[in-house]
């Protein structure tokens, strides 16, 4: 049988028209689009039903100028002295680091058994819903709270802060543990290791870099929390100092040493933090 | 060579030295800050039976409940409309400041000091600084939280845009656009997704934060949960405490949702 001819021989066709989209209309764009605008609203909403207490907007920022420039342009050590606000921010770094260990010692124990790829599913999820209901109280209340137990002081601030810490840490490592491949679990299964085995041999090493740089974002964290605890909670440390000279005394020249002193540490912090991180990725 | 048991003595060596820093660091700060690990671990059960004898809303806490609600809510606007604010401030910083998109060497060495400056100085002085000046209101709180946003969202986008839209940029530059072009059709449409978890992040960040201004400054579900808290009124300092923790979790399951969509 012999086609016919205009099967054979192929006309050319017209392109079809020239409609290029420009946008794909996909749910994510759909979703996009829609949270920005309630955002947008709501802030609208918001700021036109912000109560302002008839605050006098050029008066305000006038005096708020006079503060600045007291703070950042004749800084002194106030009626405390240098040496106790240096004592004091001792005890902050000294707070941030100490709830820093425990928080990455536990945070790990509890990651471990978190996660999905190493635990059954029951054990994850009871300890990932606990860590999700400690994660949201905030700090403050949990520091408020062990004030009332142990009194005031370092250890209601060093356990206040801690509960927070664990939880954070909790699922920043489970979230690395479970990004590992599981090849390299299951080779280790397979030579018959025991659980702890193959989490120090195998997990340990592979997560190194990211345990590390978590670990140290979160000091940052808390070094900026020990010293909110110790103006809302009196919980002692640098913050309670700035507490008294910016909230009783009014002394906005020891408000603005104080916030240089932990500008410095910050700096410090974030320059120590970048440096391991390196060492840690390079090798 | 190196010999495998020599390295693992050396590997073994070394872990010893950092354990031994860490836990002489931990040592030495509980001997300075006399805290008592015995004691600070026996506290943690007591803390939670005290809680939950105290802190059980009984039947008179519900009549609590509107006021907390109240304050609750406008608590999670404030986060809001400040993130989004602080958000809109920050993009255009960034996109001045950013390596990829940026101006000169000049102007972002200037925006990466101004962010860090807004972003280390605690949030306390903030909002006791405001405060000084704007009295107790919610305005206060809404310019604390802002401040502080914008310190964290400008390194944030700036970070964003030097990692995702610097090959985009590049292509569209190639074609010959004029540089507004490339910020509109390029560099925004290609960051929107991650700006918006990040804006997202923030949000969850600052209701908890607002906590915390609200202590200092008198406003919102801070001031209330320290009013119910220093009057004794534990049930319903409780009662604040649980709907902190619903609202918390609510705003993170839907976070989490939209940014399964969008990313």
């Amino acid at each position: 049988m012999i086609d016919s001819e205009d099967r054979v021989i192929k006309k050319p066709q017209l392109p079809s028209s020239p409609n290029i989209k420009l946008h794909e209309t996909s749910l994510s764009r759909v979703m996009i689009l829609l949270v920005f605008v309630s955002l947008l609203l709501i802030t609208g909403f918001t700021l036109t039903h912000l109560d302002t207490a008839n605050v006098q907007l050029n008066a305000a920022v006038k005096e708020l100028t006079s503060t600045l420039h007291q703070m950042f342009l004749q800084p002194s050590t106030g009626s405390d002295g240098l040496g106790e606000l240096l004592q004091g921010l001792g005890m902050s770094l000294l707070i941030s680091i100490m709830t820093t260990i425990i928080g990455a010692v536990f945070g790990f124990f509890f990651a471990v058994l978190a996660s999905k790829n190493l635990t059954n599913v029951y054990l994850g999820t009871i300890i990932r819903v606990v860590m999700a209901v400690v994660r949201a109280i905030p700090t403050i209340i949990w520091a408020l709270i062990f004030s009332i137990v142990c009194g005031l002081g370092s250890t209601a601030a060093i356990l206040g802060l801690s509960f927070h810490s664990v939880a954070y840490l909790t699922k920043a490592y489970s979230e690395s543990i479970e990004g590992i491949d599981k090849s390299t679990i299951e080779s280790l299964e397979v030579t018959g290791s025991k659980f702890w085995v193959i989490v120090f041999q195998a997990i340990w090493p592979t997560i190194m870099a990211s345990f590390v740089s978590w670990t140290f974002i979160r000091l940052e964290i808390n070094f900026a929390n020990a010293i909110a605890v110790g103006a809302a909670a009196g919980a002692g440390g640098i913050g309670y100092q700035l507490f008294v000279a910016s909230g009783m005394s009014f002394d906005f020249h020891e408000v603005g040493f104080i916030v240089y002193l932990i500008i410095l540490v910050t700096f410090l912090l974030e320059f120590i933090a970048v440096k391991i991180r390196h060492f840690y990725l390079d090798r | 060579m190196q010999s495998s048991a020599k390295y693992l003595t050396r590997k073994g060596w070394y872990q010893t030295a950092i354990i031994a820093i860490i836990g002489g660091t931990y040592i030495l700060g509980s001997w300075v800050l006399n805290f008592d690990n015995l004691s600070g671990l026996m506290a943690v059960p007591r803390a939670f039976g005290w809680l939950g004898i105290n802190f059980q809303p009984t039947a008179k806490s519900v009549e609590y409940l509107p006021k907390i609600w109240q304050k609750l809510m406008q608590t999670v606007l404030l986060a809001i409309s400040s993130t989004v604010v602080a958000a809109i401030i920050s993009i255009f910083v960034a996109l001045i400041g950013s390596k990829v998109t940026g101006i000169n060497g000049f102007v972002q060495l200037i925006v990466r000091g101004i962010a860090s400056f807004f972003r280390n100085i605690p949030l306390v002085a903030w909002s006791m600084i405001l405060l000084f000046s704007f009295k107790q209101s919610d305005f206060t709180g809404f310019l604390a939280l802002l401040l502080m946003s914008i310190g964290f969202l400008i390194r944030a986008f700036m970070e964003i845009i030097e990692d995702e839209a610097s090959e985009t940029m590049l292509a569209l530059k190639a074609t010959g656009a004029s540089y507004f072009q490339v910020i509109f059709q390029a560099v925004l449409p290609q960051i929107l997704p991650s700006v918006l978890s990040w804006i997202l992040y923030m949000i969850e960040n600052n209701v908890r934060d607002a906590t915390l201004v609200g202590i200092l400054t008198g406003t919102g579900i801070g001031f209330i949960f320290d009013l119910y808290y220093k009057s004794f009124r534990f049930d319903a300092a409780g009662m604040t405490v649980l709907s902190i923790i619903i609202v918390v979790i609510g705003l993170e399951l839907i976070s989490n949702q939209i940014r399964k969509v969008i990313l």
